[in-house]
């Protein structure tokens, strides 16, 4: 069996879904943090893959997800910084106490 | 090329505003000071275009044109003629008089005065407008420094300054929004693509094309009778107006009844009836059933009023009902007459808001109830009220009697049945105003109202100003009457080709 | 001189303005100073109104042939307005009595006056009431006359209000606009009517154009302007129904009452149909309603007076009567007896309330007739003079009322019998109750109060008065008057003598009548009164007339006015509220849906992507087409 693009795009769409999951489900919001970064990886995964498969292969796919590593680091970065700032104002990284935007 | 008159005039109060950026706001001495002369300037310049505008030639005069948006058609150009130059004169008066009625501002002067030069900057700029994207941007510029004024200094009576500033800033902004549908929709549909163009002369011409349907006059006519018939607070969309004063502070009520309002006037003429002939013909007999029901109605409204701004809020919707109805009969002498009275009711208003303010500041009371006596403490201060009310009532020799004849005379003519509803608006008037005035300024002397001073210093400049001109254009109303008849009766013939066209379902035939 | 006076009349009514300007804004706190400047100004006036009288007997100027004078005021295109002077023998008649009064009643309010406060304030109104009477009278065309009308209402609106702190000449003063503002409101219909109607609103041009418009459309439009322009005389002239300022108006100083409630500003409306008579003399109709409104308003002023007690009240609705009389006589046609009226009229009438007003300044402001007594010795300078003003009123030869009235009664007579006996009988009353009046004031029990002396500045008005009274009838008589003021050809003067003998015989009974009962007391005032019941009591309420106008303001004004609020605030505003609170309403159910759980935003992201997406696929096919662009997008 050779493994095609599907195989790629399977693992890549259930990496996506597990991290949206996540999402939507955790409390914690370290784990969101994380999730989002499993979605992310999983965007990387499909860029890295369409790249494999094209007819006349070059780096630009791969270039690009170096970019997003990138990003994703300074990404997380930040990330943290909010939400030790939350964590300081609030005293608490539950994201159900975190409703100040009620209408 | 000359000098910029227009422009300096629009400017210098922009100016002003740079330089009160760079006032400490303790130095309250300065800030008036700078807000003074800089509109004193304004004035001067004023008048000096007032005395130098040919009104032998009319016409368009003191023009000024730089390409701005050469794209869209937008263009800088200011320029007067016969409509806007009275109404210039208007506002530069009322805005000098209303700093020094502000005079003893003490809650964040600097503040206030960079607001209120904002103002009247911006409304200088729509009746010198010779564009209509300048028109709209300055137009749309005022409503912002007003619903903060009211609601930072304004006072709260029967609805609180909240509700005011909201209700009258809802009002204007709702009523722009419709004009300004109408406004674009004219844009696209006046010239094709590429001979777009927002100049008011040229867009006056479209209709000689024909690329302007009846029907289509007929709908845009419409969207801006809404927009300015709520700035001329046109029954029903009136009640901002009379909350709005009463919760504004003095100045404000004075630029708003006094030249505000005025806008609505000038663009029914100057955008409505130019633009779009057919539309305005057609709309002619509802504005004036709804311009006499502002005549009466406010009228009979304003008698039962017992807060002095209340009083002089529905009169001014009830005066704006003549302005509606000289509007309305589309001929030269009554249309000449809505404009000397547009001037004739900014001038008496803005008069009768500096002196409630300055009774109010005194005594912190505005109801007819518990005012009396006045004119035995502060007899300078009714000098002032019964200049103001005299001219209300129409008295030859002071500003209202002339504007109010030439309404009725071209009314007349139009419509006698409707006209005679309409005078019989000068006894309704004379009943408020004097009811009011009786109870507040004469009677027995009250000994507590000893402590309380008559105006003095900088608080007499609104009163001996706009006195001054009440009594000048009464008895000489050729000062005033003469630009406003260079402006209109070059529309003779356009009126007189004008009256063919159909109008609405009733045509009031005859009444 | 006298070509000067004629050809600058308009200095006549600047002068005055002139002293109200300087004294205004200079003098008022210096009485002596405004007293001069006022009387100063009054005086020229009065001098070149003589001189311009003068000019007009000796030139060739008439009624017919006017000498005109006129500047343009304002102008836009199809609208004139113009100021001038129209001189002929009415107008000057009217400068010379109204020059002459005015100046009079400012010496004598010199004394009257003295020390009060407002001394300067006085004079500075009655300087503007001058200029703008005596601006009416040389009224060219319509709008200048409803001009100054205008402006003499204003005037009369200061002075009644002059003792301001006075809660009920405040209200004296608000009555007075308003109402004649009534009037007004039917005047300035009728003059747009005019402009509208013929384009013109000059006196000259419309007695020219008007023969011919009759001739081609008849006169219905012009009876709906003359009855329009006839309600500004009713408010102003205080004509029956709208004569209910005039009483009130007497809270104002005795000087006001003598010179504008009594002798010029009430005559305006006299002096306007007179000046427009061409126009009411075209319709018959017309004429009849006026007679009728004077012919009532005299019978309805006298029967007032008959009842009233404070002193000036009664000389007030003897002004209401005797303007009625003036009214009367333009309706029955005779303008001259009309205008001789007001001439004689202005004289004894302004005596008559300038010695009221001498008796009150003696007794400390007591308005009460019944409060005063025995007069006669302590003031018999007053007495006197009110003694010539009483027979003048009465009619009674050879005082000027005489001629006048006689002169009325008979075109009355002349045109119908029951208007004539109703004149008749009005001056039988006025004879009444002008005696009761003198009777009661200087005969009977000497009062006890002590007496303020009154200056020679009022006395020397009162006696120039008094001798104007008694030989200005005899004067306009024997000049013939009514050759050079008339309508139409002139007049030959001649004297009916049964009317003359009558109109003699009545005042006499009158006298006696209260001769009998107020001096000598044979029957009791109070049992004549109790007999007569309620015809007295409907004449001492005035017949209710300002309850039943308080009434009708309060349901009309008032009533509707709170009908219209209550809309305003309940219902417009009610609505736009309304509006308002819809969309509060609307925007607090959608701020339930934000529950600041950022997760469930999420959630709803998502949950909105996917269905777009099946959206795209299923209907679309959008995406398809995206994806199979490619990287062309």
């Amino acid at each position: 069996m050779t493994i095609g693009i599907t195989h790629f795009l399977i693992i890549s769409a259930a990496l996506f879904c597990i991290g949206l999951y996540g999402i939507l489900i955790k409390r914690n919001l370290f784990s969101i943090l994380m999730c989002i970064e499993l979605m992310l990886n999983a965007v990387n995964i499909n860029l890295v893959a369409f790249n494999h498969f094209l007819p006349t292969p070059n780096l630009s796919g791969q270039l690009m997800v170096l970019f997003s590593i990138t990003v994703a680091a300074a990404e997380v970065a930040v990330g943290l910084a909010l939400i030790f700032r939350v964590y300081r104002d609030f005293q608490t990284v539950n994201i159900d106490k975190l409703n100040s935007m009620k209408g | 090329m000359d000098f910029p008159f227009i422009s300096t005039i629009l400017l210098t109060p922009i100016l002003a505003i740079l330089l009160l950026f760079f006032i400490p706001p303790t130095s309250k001495k300065a800030i008036k000071l700078v807000a003074a002369i800089a509109m004193l300037i304004s004035f001067l310049l004023t008048i000096y275009v007032y005395i130098n505008y040919d009104s032998s030639a009319g016409g368009m005069q003191f023009v000024e044109k730089i390409p701005w948006i050469s794209d869209l058609g937008v263009s800088y150009a200011v320029g007067i003629d016969g409509i806007s130059l009275p109404m210039l004169f208007l506002t530069d008066i009322i805005g000098l008089a209303s700093v020094f009625s502000s005079w003893n501002i003490n809650k964040r002067p600097k503040e206030f005065f960079i607001l209120l030069l904002l103002l009247i900057a911006g409304v200088t700029g729509t009746f010198i407008a010779l564009d209509l994207f300048i028109f709209l941007l300055f137009y749309e510029l005022v409503v912002i420094p007003i619903y903060i004024m009211v609601i930072v200094w304004g006072s709260t009576k029967r609805v609180s300054k909240e509700y005011a500033g909201m209700k009258l800033t809802i009002y204007l902004l709702i009523g722009s929004a419709f004009m300004l549908v109408g406004i674009v929709a004219l844009y696209l549909q006046a010239f094709p693509p590429g001979m777009r163009t927002f100049d008011i002369a040229t867009l006056s011409s479209a209709h000689l094309y024909g690329t302007l349907s009846i029907q289509f006059q007929i709908i845009v006519f419409f969207l801006m009778l809404l927009g300015f018939g709520t700035l001329i607070s046109m029954f029903p969309f009136h009640t901002w107006s009379p909350d709005g004063y009463a919760g504004a502070p003095t100045a404000v009520s004075m630029i708003h009844a006094g030249v505000l309002k005025k806008i609505g006037g000038y663009g029914l003429i100057r955008l409505g009836l130019l633009i779009l002939p057919a539309g305005a013909k057609f709309w002619a007999p509802l504005i004036i059933i709804l311009g006499l029901a502002n005549v009466i109605y406010a009228a009979y409204v304003a008698i039962v009023q017992k807060d002095l701004k209340y009083v002089v809020g529905y009169s001014s919707v009830s005066h704006m009902g003549y302005v509606l109805l000289g509007f309305a009969a589309l001929n030269t002498i009554s249309l000449s007459g809505a404009v000397a009275n547009m001037v004739a009711h900014g001038i008496m208003s803005a008069l009768f808001f500096a002196m409630i303010g300055y009774v109010y500041e005194k005594t912190h009371m505005r109801s007819v109830d518990q005012l009396h006596g006045l004119a035995h403490q502060m007899p300078k201060i009714a000098t002032g009220f019964m200049l103001a009310g005299m001219s209300s009532v129409g008295l030859p020799g002071l500003i209202g009697f002339i504007p109010e004849y030439t309404i009725f005379v071209g009314l007349f003519a139009q419509y006698p049945i409707l006209a005679i509803i309409a005078v019989s608006g000068i006894v309704f008037t004379a009943i408020y105003i004097l009811r009011v005035l009786q109870k507040v300024l004469f009677g027995p002397r009250d000994s507590s109202f000893d402590r309380y001073d008559d105006a003095k210093g900088a608080e007499l400049v609104p009163l001996f100003l706009l006195g001054t001109i009440l009594i000048l254009f009464g008895l000489f109303p050729q000062l005033l009457m003469a630009p406003i008849n260079s402006g209109i009766s070059p529309l003779g013939p356009f009126l007189e080709r004008l009256s063919a066209a159909p109008s609405l379902l009733f045509t009031l035939g005859g009444i | 001189m006298e070509h000067f006076a004629l050809t600058n009349t308009w200095l006549i009514p600047l002068l005055p303005a002139i002293a109200f300007v300087l004294i205004g804004l200079f003098f008022k706190r210096w009485a002596a100073i405004s007293a001069f400047i006022a009387v100063l100004a009054s005086a020229v006036s009065f001098i070149l109104s003589t001189f311009a009288a003068f000019a007009v007997l000796n030139s060739g100027i008439s009624v017919d042939a006017p000498f005109i004078q006129r500047v343009t005021w304002a102008e836009i295109a199809g609208l004139h307005f113009e100021m001038g002077a129209l001189i002929d023998p009415l107008s000057v008649m009217m400068l010379f009595v109204v020059s002459l009064v005015s100046l009079l009643v400012q010496i004598y309010s010199i004394g009257y006056m003295q020390g009060n406060k407002s001394f300067g304030r006085f004079f500075a109104y009655l300087s503007l009431f001058s200029a703008s009477m005596l601006g009416l009278n040389i009224a060219i065309n319509f709008v200048q006359m409803y001009i100054f009308w205008e402006l003499v209402g204003l005037c009369s609106y200061l002075l009644i209000g002059f003792y301001y702190q006075r809660i009920a000449a405040r209200e004296a003063a608000k009555k007075a606009f308003i109402t004649t503002r009534i009037g007004d409101f039917g005047l300035l219909i009728g003059i747009l009517l005019l402009q509208t109607v013929f384009g013109t609103v000059d006196f000259l041009e419309l007695k020219q154009i008007l023969p011919l418009y009759i001739a081609s459309y008849g006169t219905s439009t012009l009876t709906v302007i003359g009855i329009l322009l006839f309600i500004g005389p009713i408010g102003k002239s205080g004509q029956f129904p709208l004569h209910v300022w005039l009483p009130d108006a007497m809270e104002g100083p005795a000087p006001v009452s003598a010179l504008i409630h009594a002798a010029t500003m009430v005559v305006a409306g006299v002096y306007l149909v007179a000046r427009a008579y061409f126009l009411f003399a075209s319709v018959p109709a017309l004429l009849e309603l006026i007679a009728w409104v004077g012919a009532f308003t005299a019978f309805f002023g006298a029967s007032i007076a008959l009842s009233q007690r404070e002193i000036k009240r009664i000389l007030a609705y003897s002004t209401i009567s005797q303007l009625g009389y003036m009214m009367l006589a333009l309706g029955v046609g005779s303008l001259t007896a009309s205008l001789f009226h007001l001439f004689t009229h202005a004289f004894f009438k302004s005596l008559l309330f300038l010695c009221a007003g001498a008796v009150m300044h003696a007794m400390s402001e007591e308005a009460d007739i019944f409060k005063m007594g025995g007069l006669r010795k302590k003031i018999p300078l007053v007495f006197a003079a009110m003694t010539v003003g009483v027979l003048a009123i009465s009619g009674i030869p050879p005082f000027a009322g005489f001629f006048s009235k006689d002169e009325i009664l008979s075109a009355a007579l002349s045109v119908s019998t029951p208007m004539y006996l109703l004149a008749t009988l009005t001056a039988f009353m006025t004879a009444f109750y002008m005696s009761r009046l003198l009777f009661v004031v200087f005969f009977g029990e000497e009062t006890k109060a002590k007496l303020h002396n009154i200056s020679y500045f009022m006395q020397v008005p009162l006696v120039i008065l008094a001798i104007l009274s008694f030989g200005s009838g005899l004067w306009g008589y024997i000049c013939d008057f009514g050759y050079w003021i008339r309508f139409g050809a002139p007049l030959e003067e001649h004297m009916n003598l049964s009317i003359a003998i009558l109109s003699t015989l009545l005042p006499l009974l009158a006298f006696a009548l209260t001769w009998n009962i107020y001096v000598r007391k044979r029957w009791s005032a109070d049992y004549i009164a109790n007999k007569l019941g309620i015809l007295y009591t409907v004449s001492f309420h005035k017949y209710y007339i300002d309850e039943f106008y308080a009434l009708l303001c309060r349901i009309f004004i008032d009533g509707i006015g709170k009908i219209m609020y209550f809309i305003d605030i309940y219902i417009i505003d009610g609505i736009v509220n309304a509006v308002s609170g819809l969309v509060l309403f609307l925007s607090i159910l959608l701020g339930k849906l934000q529950t600041g759980q950022t997760q469930r935003y999420a959630a709803a992201f998502f949950c909105g992507v996917v269905i777009l997406l099946l959206c795209g696929i299923l209907y679309f096919n959008t995406i398809s087409g995206i994806v199979a662009g490619g990287g062309a997008l």
